[in-house]
């Protein structure tokens, strides 16, 4: 994923202004590369047509697969692997099992959907990014434009037209 | 997207704060070198957890003889103390969780501080049953896990394994939760810092840059994180609950232990918050973010659930002797007025009585009453658990086992020890971490910061840094729909600036508009109104008008007469300084009425 790229960034001081600047590179069809936040930014994502995102599946699946494993070992254990009979109930307790098959699916679904996120995200313990300005998670949002797609000078119009400043250009 | 917030919601961010003054404000304690008050707290803690350690290990060394247990009382309080913390540990994912999906926005200034709590009660509760089992390194035997004998598998039927469940899980969700919410703050941290701190908080921040695809999905995250907790937190006190409940022993085998415990849980963890909390934002100056509102809101929650709380023990009386069982009978007239009466009448006192001082409102928005309750109910809820646990054990069916027990000093020692544990690592955090969620707060800025919403609400920006910024926030809002109030509040300002600045308006930033221009208002009426959180125009034309209603019913003047239906219609006008229209307007109402 290190293919580096040559980015045309410039930062905005107020997230209105952010969105009314990507809303107008949208109607402009100016392929946005990223944007950038200290915080997210309510609606954003409908105006940089993201796709909502999956993980809830991915959750989903995760919290299925704990329950199932818990509910099946269970009951493997008890019926098959070392029966024991406790206090006259049957081998097959299954009112016995379901705080463990729940908290199991609460465990696999958390765990898995958390490693997923940083996996997809990229992101993880010994990672390091470039930044592209260190205000980007104080008080500054930014939009990035990726100069194979923008060039650097429709970009800087761009952003001189929507109030942008310190407009850069950046490998990351 | 957040939710619309009504206009009498008071402000929850104070003074006038930037994004960059958050940063500032919640980064700089992680970045100062720690004052004499921390470095003292800080090497009592030390002290406290080493004598701690000492016991630990001294129990382990000569086993759980040097604990005053016996034959009849073989719970002390090594479980008490165990139930106690872990009531505690469960006020940090109620607030991070529950109110996330209740999208409460008063949870943002304390929610990392609870999660941090939770994180650290549950590992001084869990300390309590490793130790209790003696042989402590056979601890990986609770573990179902293919091994050499047999393989032998733990017994699935029973609640004390449910509980190794519930309680690892609850601690793993915790930590992961905690952690990701903490990953976009040590990156605000990073890019602050210089030399091997921003080595350090670069691999603490995971590489994070704040790209929008990436808060998407952490926002994701962090709900179905949420959704998933909520079920898990209630689940986890039900589950100890069982550890009682599922037994013989007369005043345990009940049915409403599991609310009961939950609520109780929810109780005291509110309680060790509040502790926290006023002390924290008193030394790290975060009273600007922890505000008199905060602490008002969980005192609220302390005082419904200190209800609850108390209906369960009328509950158990009640049923006590409705049931006809002299057993049940007989435990709870010993809980009462048997050799542990005092533990009983603390219970009751300190949990059911005193939280009922919060119903003034005076009393939940006192700071040092809130702070001596939340002593108070902490003290209480151990109690509680003691009652039900050493002094239930203590006269059993057989009169000749009856029993008595005090700690000896290792159980003391022990209990003390993890307070220690508890405050190290608490203030190991607050050195490490911001305390308040920063990308959070910045996210509710706009919504609920003191210069939008309140009675210090700027409405003219001539005198702001972003008068500019604010100037083009008038189309964004309205062609994308989003109606939130601040942003309707600085709609309306922005256009009324460019109409008429005069001076009332100079003088309406300072008490807010005159709303007694409104017809159907007089000076009563207005100042009821602005009691209630609505000082401008702006938020009265925002305000429903059963809302206005509700706060005219609720007040202490009669204002049965006064009818608010044109009200807002009037307050549009008059914050769009279409005064001409207004007068229109007033001439075919009938003292406020619509005719």
């Amino acid at each position: 994923m290190s293919n580096s790229k040559e980015v045309v960034y410039g930062l905005y001081s107020d997230e209105q202004d952010l969105l009314k600047a990507v809303r107008i590179a949208k109607s402009d069809h100016m392929e946005i590369h990223d944007v950038f936040s200290p915080f997210p930014v309510h609606g954003l994502d409908p105006i940089m047509g993201l796709e909502e995102s999956r993980l809830h599946i991915a959750g989903f699946i995760y919290g299925m697969l704990g329950a199932l494993t818990a509910f099946l070992g269970m009951t493997w254990i008890f019926t098959k692997d070392w029966p024991i009979i406790f206090g006259g109930k049957p081998y097959w307790s299954v009112p016995a099992f379901i705080p463990i098959t729940f908290e199991t699916m609460v465990l696999f679904a958390s765990i898995g959907m958390v490693v997923t996120f940083y996996i997809v995200c990229g992101l993880g313990p010994g990672v390091t990014n470039e930044v592209l300005d260190d205000r980007l998670t104080d008080d500054k949002f930014a939009i990035a434009f990726d100069t194979h797609d923008v060039t650097v000078d429709s970009a800087k119009s761009f952003f001189s037209q929507t109030g942008a400043s310190d407009v850069n250009v950046k490998v990351i | 997207m957040s939710a619309p917030v009504s206009p009498i919601r008071p402000p929850l961010i104070e003074g006038h704060k930037s994004y960059h003054d958050i940063t500032n404000d919640l980064v700089s304690p992680t970045e100062r070198v720690p004052d004499k008050s921390w470095v003292i707290a800080f090497l009592l803690s030390v002290t406290v957890l080493g004598f701690g350690i000492f016991c630990i290990i001294w129990t382990i060394w000569h086993g759980i003889g040097t604990w005053n247990l016996n034959r009849t009382i073989g719970w002390g309080w090594d479980i008490t103390n165990f139930v106690w913390w872990i009531g505690i540990g469960h006020a940090g994912t109620l607030i991070s969780a529950i109110l996330l999906l209740f999208r409460q926005k008063w949870r943002t200034g304390v929610n990392r501080a609870a999660e941090a709590m939770t994180i650290f009660a549950v590992m001084c509760a869990g300390l309590f049953p490793l130790i209790h089992m003696g042989r402590i390194w056979m601890a990986m035997f609770i573990f179902p896990y293919p091994n050499t004998r047999g393989p032998l598998w733990p017994n699935f039927n029973s609640p004390l394994l449910w509980d190794v469940f519930a309680i690892s899980t609850y601690f793993t969700v915790s930590l992961l939760f905690w952690y990701t919410g903490l990953v976009p703050d040590f990156a605000t941290v990073r890019d602050r810092a210089k030399g091997i701190r921003k080595k350090i908080y670069n691999f603490l921040s995971f590489g994070w840059t704040g790209s929008a695809k990436h808060w998407q999905r952490w926002e994701s995250l962090s709900l179905i994180l949420a959704g998933i907790a909520t079920p898990l937190v209630l689940s986890v006190h039900t589950i100890v609950s069982f550890d009682f409940a599922t037994s013989v022993i007369p005043g345990w085998h009940t049915t409403i232990f599991p609310p009961y415990f939950v609520a109780g849980a929810i109780f005291s963890g509110f309680a060790m918050v509040q502790t926290l909390m006023i002390i924290t934002r008193k030394i790290l100056n975060l009273q600007e973010y922890i505000t008199i509102e905060h602490i008002e809101s969980m005192n609220k929650v302390i005082v419904a659930t200190g209800m609850i709380v108390g209906v369960a023990y009328l509950t158990e009386l009640f049923i006590s002797w409705y049931s006809g069982y002299i057993y049940e009978q007989f435990a709870f007239f010993n809980r009462a007025l048997g050799p542990y009466y005092w533990s009983y009448f603390g219970m009751m006192f300190c949990n059911v009585v005193s939280p009922l001082f919060f119903f003034s409102k005076k009393l939940r928005r006192n700071i040092k009453f809130t702070f001596f309750m939340s002593i108070l109910i902490n003290v209480g809820m151990w109690f509680e658990r003691f009652v039900i646990i050493a002094t239930t054990l203590a006269r059993d069916y057989l009169p000749s086992s009856w029993s008595f027990y005090v700690p000896s000093w290792v159980e003391i020692g022990i209990y003390v020890g993890t307070f220690g544990l508890f405050f190290t690592l608490y203030l190991l955090f607050v050195r490490v971490a911001p305390v308040v969620a920063i990308a959070e707060i910045k996210s509710i800025l706009k919504t609920a910061g003191d210069q939008y919403v309140g009675p210090n609400a700027i409405h003219h920006h001539h005198d702001d840094d972003h008068d500019n910024d604010h100037g083009t926030h008038i189309e964004t809002d309205h062609d994308h729909g989003y109606q939130k109030v601040s942003e309707g509040a600085t709609t309306v300002t922005a256009a009324q600036a460019t109409k008429k600045v005069d001076s009332a308006s100079a003088q309406s930033r300072m008490i807010g508009d005159d709303l007694t221009k409104i017809e159907g208002i007089g000076p009563k009426v207005s100042q009821t109104l602005k009691d209630a959180g609505i000082y401008s125009y702006a938020a009265l034309q925002q305000s429903k008008v059963e809302d206005i209603q509700r706060i005219l019913d609720k007040s202490e003047s009669n204002f049965g007469g006064n009818n608010p239906e044109s009200w807002p219609v009037q307050a549009k006008l008059a914050a769009e300084g279409l005064w001409e229209e207004l007068d229109q307007l007033k001439d075919k109402l009938d003292g406020g009425r619509i005719a």
